[in-house]
């Protein structure tokens, strides 16, 4: 960031980026609920009548599905996270 | 080699390994006794942190949950990986980027209030010691059947060595004994299952399981295990394994608090200040769920697994040609048969045989015949079969007969998830007394020095009360409290966190209501159900368990209608509130 950038632009940069931040928080959890409560517990009985392999759908998900979406969630918070700091110039060393 | 020769070898050379690294790496300053002095690489914090998470219920007890409730079980799975997602995305990356020790120390800043510093003191501690209790008795347990002692000497050890490396180490020698625990834990849960995976389902990848086909006996035609499971469940009395059993509310209440409670459990979430900066936090995370995941997925394919086996080994056999496991965990008092119908045959079916845990006379065994139970027993159900559910994960190794080196690791890893999660929970405690209650409130004027050796007196103090209650468990009552942890951090910790960070109108005045409204109902709903009544006719259908989500609420409400009706907070904690949503500059965790 060059000196000249007042404590305006920099304010306006932190408030960029706290909203980008809770759009995408607010995605996430969307997601997150959705395959959890949403397919494991309120639809799982229109789920299953589908199947995964010998398996329900709506079973599979609360018992296995939903924990490798969350493992996926958490891949993707950290790599739009990082992609956000990047474009506002929070970037930090790599680790 | 004899089972007991093996059991040493295992345990002697895990402890051996615990120990060591805890004098490699002890702390010699606060910062690293509190945060490992911050430079932690999230891939081992990540398995530390999977670790500390995972305590001796999840290992002993949660497969054997699944095997009996099937799908009601899925809360358990849900909750306590989906709390991962909250904690990474609303919670560990600010509170890093605060930089302080320890939960409490962001309550009292944030808050600019000792009051709500101090109810966030008595919640962690609370939260702590009910749930480092339960490891204490595992260990206990444990170290009381491998080596044939009474269960408070194993308790002794067990808490002994937990002090060795805990309190002294801090959390720089607990990180890295957290690593070798969990490769031990990985080990010790996957390999006896990827060998019944093969005989079952004929695939190397036990987590593949819950959707395979049953093949067991060269059948010549597959059929969906799970389809098998559904039919043999239905043919003795039981729900389809994969049905609810109704209460969608419920259900969705439980998940939820344990959710989010596992969002608030302090140990948790201060191994997140261990890592360098807020990219670190973010990439630990998803380690961290994706170690937890690998057991986490294996679970429910070994409850599956484990309730076939079951029922094919025992259901409707002679009694006198029982496996051998069976009677040695008969011996071991977790397995009762009761010959209701007289003929000598063991049925399985749904029901209870009698009520309670089972009480034995042996005075009155005749030679092999089964140990004769005092209980009432129950004559409206014809089930004969009772079993303690925490054998499921024991004995199968033997049921599925493993060799016994299996056996051996898979005791190895009983202790180590133990001595892990206790270790956590440990170290909480003695910061709490040390940094928040001595060095913030009571004498802030203390040294580095002093403040190390409060934080090892207290850790000190807490094994020796956790020990107590280990050795004598004040009847049922660590079962009890789990709800207790759960409803406490989900009613207190997740949403005044959540509002510290998002909301810069929620003042001190909402904070502090927040809390005692939240947990006021929280503990007066649990302590009125568990310990008050025995009738069984919840709010809504709603059980203890799940009423933390509602408390969770309360605080919520009360927080926010507070916070309109009082003054905002003052412009440098507004300022403080801007500061922890940008991530850079996150440095070292600071110890003061």
């Amino acid at each position: 960031m060059s000196k000249k950038s007042s404590f305006e632009d920099k304010q306006m940069i932190a408030g960029n980026y706290w909203q980008a931040n809770l759009r995408l928080v607010v995605c996430l959890l969307i997601i997150w609920f959705v395959v959890s409560f949403g397919c494991g517990i309120l639809f799982k009985e229109n789920l299953d009548q589908f199947s995964v392999g010998g398996a329900p759908l709506g079973f599979w998900m609360a018992q296995q599905g939903s924990i490798i979406c969350f493992v996926l969630l958490l891949i993707a918070y950290a790599f739009f996270m990082n992609k956000l700091d990047k474009k506002h110039g929070y970037e930090e060393e790599e680790v | 080699m004899e089972q007991t020769t093996w059991n040493f070898i295992f345990i002697g050379i895990s402890f051996g390994v615990y120990i060591g690294i805890a004098i490699w790496s002890r702390a010699a300053s606060t910062k690293e006794y509190y945060t490992a002095g911050g430079g932690v690489s999230p891939f081992a914090n990540g398995m530390a942190t999977a670790a500390d998470w995972m305590s001796a219920a999840t290992f002993i007890s949660m497969a054997g949950g699944i095997a009996a409730a099937g799908y009601g079980a899925s809360k358990f799975l849900m909750g306590w990986t989906g709390g991962f997602v909250l904690l990474t995305t609303l919670m560990v990356p600010y509170l890093r980027k605060f930089g302080k020790a320890t939960v409490p120390d962001f309550v009292g800043d944030r808050f600019y209030s000792n009051a709500a510093r101090m109810v966030a003191v008595i919640c962690a501690i609370f939260i702590c010691m009910t749930y480092i209790m339960g490891q204490m008795r595992g260990v206990g347990i444990v170290f009381s059947r491998l080596f044939d002692i009474e269960i408070w000497q194993g308790v002794f050890i067990g808490g002994g060595i937990v002090y060795f490396y805990a309190g002294l180490g801090g959390m720089k020698g607990i990180t890295y004994t957290q690593v070798a625990q969990y490769c031990v834990m990985v080990f010790a849960y996957t390999i006896p299952v990827i060998f019944i995976s093969m005989i079952i389902t004929g695939n190397v990848i036990p987590q593949l399981g819950l959707i395979g086909d049953y093949v067991k006996e060269g059948q010549e035609y597959s059929q969906p295990l799970l389809e098998k499971i559904n039919q043999i469940s239905t043919d003795l009395g039981f729900k389809e394994y994969t049905k609810g059993s109704g209460n969608t509310l419920d259900l969705f209440c439980i998940t939820a608090a344990l959710m989010v409670g596992t969002a608030g459990l302090p140990h948790v979430i201060v191994r997140f200040f261990t890592v360098k900066n807020v990219k670190a936090v973010r990439k630990s995370a998803y380690w961290t769920l994706s170690f937890i995941a690998i057991i986490y997925l294996t679970a429910p394919a070994l409850g599956m697994f484990a309730r076939t086996n079951f029922i094919e080994e025992i259901n409707e056999k002679k009694y006198q040609k029982a496996p051998g496991w069976f009677k040695n965990w008969e011996n071991q008092g977790m397995i009762a048969w009761v010959d209701k119908n007289k003929d000598g045959i063991m049925q399985y079916r749904a029901g209870n045989v009698f009520a309670d845990k089972p009480e034995f006379d042996d005075s009155k065994r005749i030679e092999n015949g089964p140990r004769p139970v005092t209980n009432k027993i129950d004559e409206s159900s014809t089930n004969e079969v009772y079993y303690d559910r925490d054998i499921i994960v024991l004995a199968n190794p033997e049921m599925a007969g493993l060799p016994k080196w299996i056996i051996a690791l898979v005791m190895a890893g009983c202790v180590a998830a133990a001595l892990s999660t206790a270790a956590g929970l440990l170290l909480v405690l003695s910061t709490s007394v040390s940094h928040d209650l001595m060095k913030k409130i009571v004498k802030p004027d203390i040294s580095d020095k002093q403040e190390m050796r409060y934080a090892r007196l207290a850790s000190l103090g807490a094994v020796l009360v956790a020990a107590y209650f280990g050795i004598n468990p004040p009847s049922s009552f660590v079962a009890k409290t789990v709800a207790f942890a759960f409803g406490l951090a989900a009613s207190s910790f997740f949403p005044t966190l959540i509002m510290g960070i998002f909301s810069k109108r929620v003042n001190k005045e909402g904070a502090i209501a927040g809390m005692i409204c939240g947990i006021g109902f929280t503990l007066g709903y649990i302590v009125y159900f568990q310990f008050l009544t025995d009738t069984k006719e919840y709010w809504l259908g709603i059980s203890p368990e799940g009423i933390g989500f509602v408390g969770m609420l309360i605080n919520f409400s009360v927080a926010f209608v507070v916070s309109r009706l009082t003054p905002p907070p003052p412009q440098e904690v507004q300022d403080m509130v801007e500061h922890i949503r940008i991530p850079k500059g996150a440095g070292q965790a600071s110890d003061h």
